[in-house]
């Protein structure tokens, strides 16, 4: 195992989880404010829309997400099913340009 | 060493990684989901109003319990890891615990 690339891996993941801790707080926040009985594809895009910082938010929300989760799930993978090697990094990798890819589309068809 | 904190550990760290595995292969649906605006707001509207259930209102319910439970036991993580705090651990399992339910409680009273 690449020591340098474990401890990579450790220091992206907690510097992304702060970062998630703060994003995630403003996500809940809102949620929990606008949901009130249920919301339209109209009332989220209108509100998306609102803000050209918006875009940028979501943005970085789901680029760390994507580092975060990919790093999360290759942990738990080595340390529950005892899965290393190539493989498992070639799926990881993936995985993380599968977020990225689907969330950015995602932002804009938010944005759209 | 308490057995108490060591069982309450376990289920904190329990927790704290299968919170993370559902979050994180729950996210490409999520992405999806709002990326269906791009083939018009009247597709996504349509998913909307499927959300409306309140079989699907009490999921989304443990959805966010699952998020704030992650977030609230993160900065548990980050706390400990990086300011020494294990005397106040305890404490923060329990605070992650509470928030996160609390949190799954305001989403479901407000959703419905």
């Amino acid at each position: 195992m690449n020591q340098r690339l474990e401890v990579k891996l450790w220091l992206a993941h907690r510097l992304t989880g702060m970062a998630l801790g703060l994003f995630v707080t403003i996500h809940l926040i809102t949620m929990i404010i606008v949901i009130q009985g249920g919301i339209s594809a109209s009332e989220i895009m209108e509100r998306t829309s609102s803000n050209a910082l918006i875009p940028l938010f979501y943005g970085l929300f789901v680029i760390a997400s994507a580092v975060h989760g990919s790093i999360g799930l290759r942990t738990v993978a080595q340390e529950v099913l005892k899965w290393k090697g190539k493989s498992l990094d070639i799926l990881v990798v993936g995985f993380f340009l599968l977020l990225c890819c689907m969330g950015m589309a995602a932002i804009r068809g938010l944005m759209s | 060493m308490n057995r108490n904190r060591d069982t309450s550990a376990y289920w904190a760290s329990f927790v704290q990684r299968w919170s993370g595995v559902v979050l994180a292969l729950f996210l490409p649906a999520h992405f999806y989901v709002l990326s269906l605006s791009l083939q018009g707001a009247e597709v996504l509207e349509e998913f909307l109003h499927w959300t409306d259930m309140p079989v699907v209102k009490f999921a989304e319910a443990g959805l966010v319990v699952l998020l704030a439970v992650h977030l609230l036991g993160g900065a548990r993580i980050l706390t400990i890891e990086f300011f020494r705090w294990a005397k106040w651990h305890s404490n923060l399992i329990l605070l992650a615990g509470g928030g996160a339910l609390t949190c799954g409680l305001l989403f479901l009273l407000r959703a419905i």
